[in-house]
């Protein structure tokens, strides 16, 4: 019973009543990314205000449960914070996915992202946690290019 | 028990050890990923184990007491798998790292400027042909030939039932063709192609063919005699032997024909500091020191498979086949790719379960079960992409497998079913 760990409520959740999901106009940056060993693919954009706050991140893709929400906790957490708060949930993000399971999360920071705190075990699953979040990094840098 | 008169399943299952493990979490092992690589019997494991702590030594250099006990056993591998595949000659058997290297092997004979084989000439104009439901192995050598010699790839294209669409085979394969290279069984879906149409046709325009047979031969008694084709890849890893050895068969007048592949030791006949010349096949194409106790553990699988009989194998996957695909439909959005009846096809099922990644299906099936199936594009991404899907979920079986074991498999779809339901 070990993925019960991984599978988590609100993964679960979020893969079944994905937030935000569809491409919206406008966007300052599109990317997107594929994750090639399992064919997992998002297309992600980003519009961001003068002052640096995140107005809308939107996106359309295919893959597992994993990485659909994921992307679905992406859009909740990003929307409405600005680049930078955003920035340092993907570096905590990032820190717990590439911690093999001895991370211990940082909750206020990560919110409803700390329950993919169990996928960091698997390390065939972590690419498919991180595929939105890198992509979302990729499209801010863009953005602000 | 297995229905096939003689063949008992449960007795086959002791020589595997590794099948009365149990997983972390009190879970038996149902091993459904024989298609990917398979297991390995105790007759393997000791002959390997016995070469190495006795008799090792380097093949064909070494003049001492333990590099002749080497030579003879690795020579007397070939010798049983040239018996095993019916070669005409132990001297057609080369071994390689893989099925793999025996295709780039082939490939690398055409359009190359050390051979002088007009069958192996090939630039702009001339025609490679492979299908849509071959691997990535069977697909890139040949890409990559295409790249290097201005020749073009073409392919047959695949039915939506998985068989291959022979309909334009004519046109297909015509006076421009010089290789017609495809699978002997779909590592995908099954399906296992009638050679003979399409043999007929390339003999007709003058073409070589080859088969790639990594799926068949751990599977089915394959005769390269009879079969009729000119060059044969298979490997050892899914037939109960190791990995880290393949083997390609061609015939002897084509691999005599053909430039060597990798320059090295043991290939040679003499070497200047300006040119060489090359040892008589199969030692050609073996640079290097090759996988010895590899070769040897594959010539024990071949002494496994063959006393336990491969009609017998074949008849027992196929009723195993016969099994899941009356029992798999009964779940709710269960898709099959490939063949949905048990003729000429092989024991691989793949397949998708509507709204639920294959992903998701492999790691619950695992987590929960201990079921191992393989999940992804299994290397065929075009095939993928030919039925509109990005993955699917395959079970493959072999002689070990049992009925109860396609259970379980149910069983897990079904609790998959309910977690992402």
């Amino acid at each position: 019973m070990i993925a019960e760990s991984m599978y988590q409520e609100l993964i679960l959740e979020h893969y079944k009543h994905p937030q935000g999901r569809g491409l919206r106009e406008p966007f300052d940056a599109e990317v997107h990314h594929v994750n090639p060993t399992c064919g997992d693919e998002l297309t992600l954009r980003v519009k961001v205000a003068d002052g640096g706050k995140v107005l809308d991140v939107s996106y359309d893709g295919q893959g597992c449960s994993i990485s659909q929400a994921a992307a679905s906790v992406l859009h909740e957490l990003a929307t409405g914070s600005t680049v930078d708060e955003s920035l340092s949930v993907v570096e905590e993000f990032t820190r717990l996915m590439q911690g093999r399971g001895q991370v211990e999360p940082d909750e206020d920071v990560l919110g409803d992202a700390v329950a993919f705190a169990g996928v960091a075990k698997f390390p065939a699953r972590v690419k498919c946690a991180l595929l939105a979040w890198m992509a979302y990094k990729d499209a801010l840098m863009r953005s602000q290019g | 028990m297995s229905a096939v008169p003689g063949f008992d399943v449960e007795r086959i299952r002791k020589d595997f050890p590794v099948l009365t493990r149990e997983l972390p979490g009190g879970r038996p092992l149902v091993y459904l990923d024989s298609g990917n690589s398979s297991q390995k019997p105790a007759q393997v494991v000791e002959t390997m184990r016995d070469h190495l702590t006795w008799h090792y030594g380097n093949v064909g250099r070494a003049l001492h007491v333990l590099g002749s006990e080497s030579t003879e056993a690795y020579e007397d591998a070939r010798g049983k798998i040239a018996a095993f595949v019916g070669a005409p000659s132990r001297d057609e058997i080369v071994f390689t790292k893989n099925a793999s290297e025996a295709l780039n092997l082939v490939a690398y004979a055409f359009g190359n400027p050390i051979g002088e084989d007009e069958r192996f000439r090939m630039g702009p104009g001339d025609e490679i042909v492979i299908s849509e439901m071959e691997h990535h192995s069977n697909i890139v050598p040949w890409q990559m030939l295409a790249q290097r010699t201005g020749a073009t790839l073409r392919w047959f294209p695949v039915t939506d039932e998985g068989r291959l669409d022979v309909e334009g085979l004519e046109e297909l394969v015509n006076e421009r063709t010089k290789i017609v290279s495809i699978t002997h069984q779909s590592n995908v879906l099954g399906t296992v192609n009638s050679v003979s149409p399409i043999l007929a046709r390339a003999r007709e325009v003058g073409a070589l063919m080859m088969l790639d047979a990594s799926q068949s031969v751990p599977h089915q008694a394959v005769d390269v005699a009879e079969l009729g084709v000119d060059f044969v890849a298979f490997t050892g890893h899914k037939m109960v032997g190791p990995s880290g050895i393949g083997v390609l068969w061609g015939r002897r007048e084509l691999l005599d024909a053909m430039p060597p592949f990798l320059g090295g030791g043991e290939m040679i006949e003499a070497v200047w500091m300006d040119h060489s010349t090359y040892a008589p096949v199969p030692h050609k194409f073996e640079a290097g020191t090759p996988p010895i106790v590899e070769a040897i553990g594959l010539g024990a699988a071949v002494d496994y498979l063959t006393a336990v009989g491969m009609d017998q194998i074949k008849a027992h996957e196929k009723e195993l086949v016969a099994y899941a695909l009356e029992a798999l439909p009964e779940l709710p959005g269960l898709r099959i790719i490939g063949p949905r009846t048990p003729i000429a096809r092989g024991g691989t099922i793949s397949f998708t379960l509507e709204g639920i990644h294959p992903h998701d299906v492999g790691q619950i099936l695992d987590d929960v079960y201990g079921i191992a199936v393989r999940v992804g594009h299994h290397c065929a991404r075009p095939l993928h992409l030919r039925f509109g899907i990005p993955a699917t979920t395959r079970a493959s079986f072999y002689l070990y497998n049992t009925t109860a074991e396609i259970d379980a498999l149910v069983r897990g779809l079904h609790h998959v079913q309910k977690v992402f339901g």
